[in-house]
């Protein structure tokens, strides 16, 4: 099974809300986790945990800090998903 | 007023507590003689001796944001309820965050989160624990989350003393502004421990009640019939502030927080000196700290727990500290009503009592059917018209006790 971006951003909108209390309406594909959405570390941490119960894809943390926008986090659960 | 040290006042109060969510509501209850006592009904509480505690008025976490929620534990919820109100009450947003100080403590800590984040390492591995999990078990969380929200730079501080910790809180405060480090201080105690491991423990020391089939009549301090104290929780804040500090920004003042007496039992880690040794000696030290007379003193909200062996001696510990004047003074016992807050019973009571000395009345001490034989205090079994007795201003105690054998007395006189 393979999720849309759009399926994939819906997901993750409702992470961040979750965790963050970010709406999920401001989280668009081009926002960046820090300066955009006022995420910091810990709070990436508990996306990450939570994107990997969602979506079924392991984020390493050598991973992790390379996702710096929403964009990215999609690039990464569709590329992961692909080869899973 | 002193000209050579810093007077320090209360000039706002907070409190979450199981008589209600703020501090007019849990004073309201209080003169009204009401319980929060209820009975357990959790399935975690069958197999407990005793199934009755003192749940606070609301769920913390409904009172607070929702994200803020998930990342503190129960008695950090409390603490920042608390702690707000204290700050709109005290109305001192424009202090200098470097002269802003915090001290907010509390017995046990996050206990809940630790037991919640065990279960969660053994069914579910590591990477599932919450990053916020060591924030949320540190004693110290409470102050640290409240000194972010406030920008609070002169220092945030945790004195643990069981359960003196929140007067301890308090009197750190104090020091804090008299040692110059501070203009303004929001101190307090914290407590959110009504749980299973809690509850098993401090009945395997048999010091619970385990008048579980009428709850509201089991925290019985200073009663022939008390078996034991009630496990309560929530939360009380002072805003404490130099005298010169509220004066410049014409603030309301409750009172003038007058001193600290301090002493340890060094006598047994649990058990009361039955001499009483220790609690005189910290009452003797707010007095002089305070520089009051003991006929000033009006009322003292006793730490009275409702054990049996607790409660006797200090009763008979005022009567020896305060000699010829403790007949006068009326004694209330507002556990009797909440419950012991264990960490936040001093913070608690601490307002209380300063509400005590605002409106010149002594709440009740409810279940006060059958007094001890005491020392002759006068111990209110309804609510009691404080009045002046003496010269000078009219001065009222706090007294707090913990397991470790420490004691914190707090005076607090007429603004």
């Amino acid at each position: 099974m393979s999720m849309t971006e759009q399926e994939i951003l819906a997901g993750l909108g409702e992470i961040i809300d979750e965790v963050a209390g970010v709406p999920a309406d401001q989280v668009t594909p081009e926002k960046t986790f820090v300066d955009d959405l006022d995420i910091d570390s810990l709070s990436m941490v508990e996306i990450a945990v939570a994107a990997q119960d969602k979506f079924g894809v392991e984020i390493p943390d050598d991973q992790l800090k390379d996702l710096k926008t929403v964009q990215d986090v999609i690039d990464y659960v569709r590329r992961a998903g692909v080869s899973a | 007023m002193s000209t050579d040290r810093t007077d320090v006042v209360v000039t706002g109060l907070g409190a979450i507590t199981p008589l209600g969510t703020d501090v007019a509501s849990t004073w309201a209850g209080l003169l009204a003689g009401q319980s929060g006592v209820r009975r357990l009904t959790e399935d975690w509480a069958r197999e407990l001796p005793a199934r009755i505690a003192a749940w606070a008025a609301a769920d913390p976490a409904t009172l607070i944001d929702r994200v803020q929620a998930r990342r503190l534990d129960r008695c950090e919820q409390f603490a920042i309820i608390a702690a707000r109100e204290a700050w709109a009450d005290a109305g001192a947003q424009d202090v200098d965050p470097e002269r802003l100080g915090v001290v907010v403590s509390s017995g046990i800590g996050g206990v809940a989160s630790t037991l919640a984040a065990y279960d969660t390492l053994k069914e579910k591995g590591w990477q599932r624990l919450s990053p916020y999990t060591v924030p949320m078990l540190m004693p110290n969380g409470s102050a640290g989350w409240i000194s972010l929200e406030l920008g609070a730079r002169a220092g945030a501080h945790t004195t643990v003393s069981a359960c003196a910790s929140g007067a301890e809180a308090i009197g750190y405060g104090m020091d804090m502004i008299r040692s110059g480090r501070a203009d303004v201080v929001l101190a307090g105690g914290t407590e959110a421990a009504i749980m299973q491991l809690n509850i098993a423990a401090f009945a395997a020391m048999r010091a619970l009640s385990t008048r579980n089939d009428e709850p509201e009549r089991a925290s019985r301090p200073f009663d022939k019939g008390r078996d034991g104290f009630v496990l309560g929780e929530g939360a009380g804040m002072v805003v404490l502030e130099s005298a010169e500090h509220a004066a410049r920004r014409g603030a309301a003042v409750y009172a003038v927080a007058a001193g600290a007496g301090y002493s340890a039992d060094a006598h047994h880690i649990a058990q009361p000196d039955p001499a009483g040794t220790g609690i005189v000696s910290a009452m003797g030290r707010v007095l002089a700290d305070a520089r009051i007379r003991p006929d000033q003193v009006v009322h003292v909200n006793a730490h009275a727990t409702s054990t049996p062996a607790g409660d006797v001696v200090e009763a008979q510990a005022i009567a020896t500290a305060l000699g010829s004047a403790a007949g006068g003074v009326v004694v209330s016992a507002t556990k009797s009503m909440t419950g012991h807050l264990l960490g936040g019973a001093g913070a608690v009571e601490s307002v209380a009592a300063i509400l005590a000395l605002r409106d010149k009345v002594a709440p009740p001490t409810i279940n006060l059917e059958d007094p001890d034989d005491d020392a002759g205090l006068q111990i209110s079994a309804e609510p009691l018209e404080l009045r002046a007795r003496a010269a000078g201003p009219m001065a009222v105690l706090n007294n707090s006790f913990g397991f470790g054998g420490h004691n914190v007395a707090l005076a607090f006189t007429a603004a």
